[in-house]
């Protein structure tokens, strides 16, 4: 891999579950910096290739290049190493619901870094104030919101101060108003912490409020159709399913 | 009034369906075989035109008849005229018929032969087995990993695991082993007296608890216990994720969920065993003392006598092996879990089951090993 001078590179990705293909030829670049979003219609395997992404399934062919690295390719000690730079938002937030918020903070910094518990608190503390969760330290998961629970899987994902972000669906399950909340903070984290975003979503407003980037999947042709700046895409993408997704139309050949 | 259905063939050869009366759920409604018949009958109908003036209440039961008309009519190329139906219920057939039927969408029930259902549940029980055994590969080399100090998991689960496998288990481990030695006690007074042997029930009570009874019992009881609750534990951390979690963290889900938890198996059911082949001894002197006529110091000399080293480390080292199995079975099922509500139950099950075939046929194996051992 040289020339290529994205975060994050997808390369010939198909993903399967045994037989049955769900997408195949993926092909896209994140650069440094970007908020990319994956996006399509419901079951088109979305979620499926952010598991690839961060190393939950592997991919039938291809491979996802992180800084010019081989993920699936590398040896599995430097596939620990990689994810361990890579922060993941979880649809539920899948918080450990047997510790308390700042146990579940604290885990991966108690685990790879040397600090003592009084700093893990410190940091602890600090994670969660960027979460707007501050004094929640010693909540369990099940005594909090929905939407408490994903800014306190954001505070996690972030304790070991990632390179790369990953949500799957974060606005799903959340109000409009912490939805919008959740999207200002994706933005702001990335401005100020320069952190590589990756978004699984379908939620059109939180595509074209945070997204620079994207990639467009779809069920029936199984493959991406587009990749680019959403909005661009919205405007001017020659492919008509593209276009009505990203305006909410019904696309023609679905019309009749 | 009743739904009442009635078909009537015009000049033009249309054939007209008067629909009258309430046609709902609950009412109970007509069937459609007379139009079915006319459709079928030669001549067949050039139309089929619907006449509703006398229809009065009317809910998805009309409609699904109409799907139904409507679908026959169609498969035999009769054009169905909808201007006689009420606007809403041509609006609700016009919107099922909207979306066509994708292919393949529905499923055929495929009936399988005897043979072949038994060659499938055969080939499920060889790949449960061969996951087992990797299950058990991921466990020993996790078992390294703690050894060199590498493994994560807290301290704080593992206190946490323990006092759940112990200390909360042991009023049902009293109970079952109390009454366990009891009835033994009674069966050895009844038949021993005969021969004068009454005293022997001391040592028909001590050994059969501390050799066998009391381990496998407590093993069965921490396998519908404390291995079910590990299978459910691990199985909706699955379904919620949070398993996905660590594993994106770089952290091993058996050195976190499982090695932890196989470990306090295998510290506590020894000791839970030692405890139920005390409490089972109890049950039996109890009994003993009420029907025979000895003395407590004699039937205490006489268990003593009885149960030798080498009984009672049998009996702990069985307890460790079953500990370990049950442990493995409840964890092994948690971690294969597939993602629903049905799923965990499932898991669950399949923990308790597993777990007490494989006291079992390894009580089997000791046992032999045992004799052949002479211990």
């Amino acid at each position: 891999m040289q020339g290529n001078h994205g975060h994050i590179t997808a390369e010939d990705i198909t993903v399967a579950y045994g037989d049955f293909v769900v997408q195949r030829d993926l092909n896209f670049t994140v650069n440094r910096g970007d908020i990319f979003i994956i996006m399509g219609g419901s079951g088109c395997g979305k979620s499926t290739l952010l598991k690839v992404m961060i190393g939950l399934k592997a991919p039938a062919r291809g491979d996802v290049y992180y800084a010019g690295v081989p993920f699936w390719g590398s040896g599995e000690d430097e596939r620990e190493a990689m994810k361990r730079s890579f922060g993941t938002l979880f649809q539920s937030g899948a918080l450990w619901s047997s510790m308390t918020l700042a146990e579940n903070i604290g885990l991966a910094l108690k685990q790879y870094t040397s600090l003592g518990d009084a700093e893990i608190r410190d940091v602890v503390g600090y994670k969660l104030m960027l979460v707007g969760l501050t004094g929640f330290e010693d909540y369990y998961p099940n005594e909090i919101s929905g939407g408490m629970k994903k800014r306190a899987g954001l505070a996690r994902a972030m304790a070991l101060d990632p390179d790369i972000l990953f949500f799957d669906e974060p606005s799903a399950g959340l109000d409009p108003i912490s939805a919008r909340l959740l999207d200002d903070l994706i933005l702001e984290l990335r401005d100020s912490l320069g952190t590589t975003v990756v978004v699984v979503t379908h939620e059109l407003a939180s595509i074209f409020a945070i997204g620079n980037n994207s990639v467009f999947l779809d069920a029936d042709a199984k493959t991406q159709l587009a990749t680019g700046d959403p909005r661009e895409l919205r405007d001017s993408h020659p492919n008509d399913i593209v276009r009505a997704f990203l305006r909410r139309d019904v696309p023609e050949a679905n019309a009749a | 009034m009743n739904a009442a259905l009635t078909c009537t063939v015009s000049p033009e050869n249309t054939l007209a369906v008067t629909l009258a009366g309430d046609w709902v759920l609950d009412a109970g409604l007509p069937g459609i075989e007379p139009v079915l018949d006319r459709l079928r009958g030669t001549p067949q109908p050039a139309a089929v035109a619907f006449d509703t003036a006398d229809l009065g209440d009317w809910d998805t039961g009309l409609i699904t008849r109409l799907v139904s008309i409507r679908r026959s009519a169609e498969a035999i190329g009769v054009p169905l005229d909808e201007d006689g139906l009420p606007e809403g219920a041509r609006q609700l057939l016009g919107l099922a018929f909207a979306v066509r039927e994708r292919e393949g969408a529905r499923r055929k029930s495929r009936d399988t032969g005897f043979f072949e259902a038994v060659g499938e549940k055969t080939l499920r029980v060889v790949a449960q087995s061969r996951e087992l055994l990797e299950f058990v590969g991921e466990l020993l080399l996790s078992f390294g990993r703690l050894f060199r100090g590498k493994a994560t998991y807290l301290r704080s689960d593992l206190v946490q695991y323990i006092q759940e496998a112990g200390a909360e288990a042991l009023p049902i481990v009293s109970l079952i082993s109390f009454l366990i030695g009891m009835i033994f006690a009674f069966v050895g007074v009844m038949q021993l007296e005969n021969f004068g042997a009454g005293i022997y029930t001391a040592d028909l009570v001590a050994v059969a608890m501390v050799r066998e009874m009391a381990p496998i019992m407590t093993a069965i009881i921490m396998a519908g216990r404390t291995g079910a609750s590990y299978a459910a534990q691990i199985g909706t951390m699955k379904v919620n994720e949070e398993v996905d979690a660590l594993t994106t963290l770089g952290m091993d889900p058996v050195d976190f969920l499982v090695t932890p938890r196989v470990i306090a198996l295998i510290i506590m059911l020894p000791m839970l065993t030692l405890y139920g082949s005390l409490m089972g001894i109890l049950g039996g002197t109890f009994v003993g003392l009420s029907m025979l006529n000895v003395s407590l110091v004699q039937y205490a000399t006489q268990t003593v006598n009885a149960v030798g080293l080498d009984s009672l480390l049998g009996g702990l080292f069985k307890s460790v092996v079953y500990g370990s199995l049950v442990a493995i079975a409840g964890c092994q099922q948690g971690l294969a879990c597939g993602n629903s509500a049905m799923a965990v139950g499932q898991s669950t099950t399949r923990a308790v089951v597993m777990g007490i075939v494989l006291i079992v046929v390894s009580a089997s194996i000791l046992t032999v090993i045992y004799i052949n051992l002479g211990i």
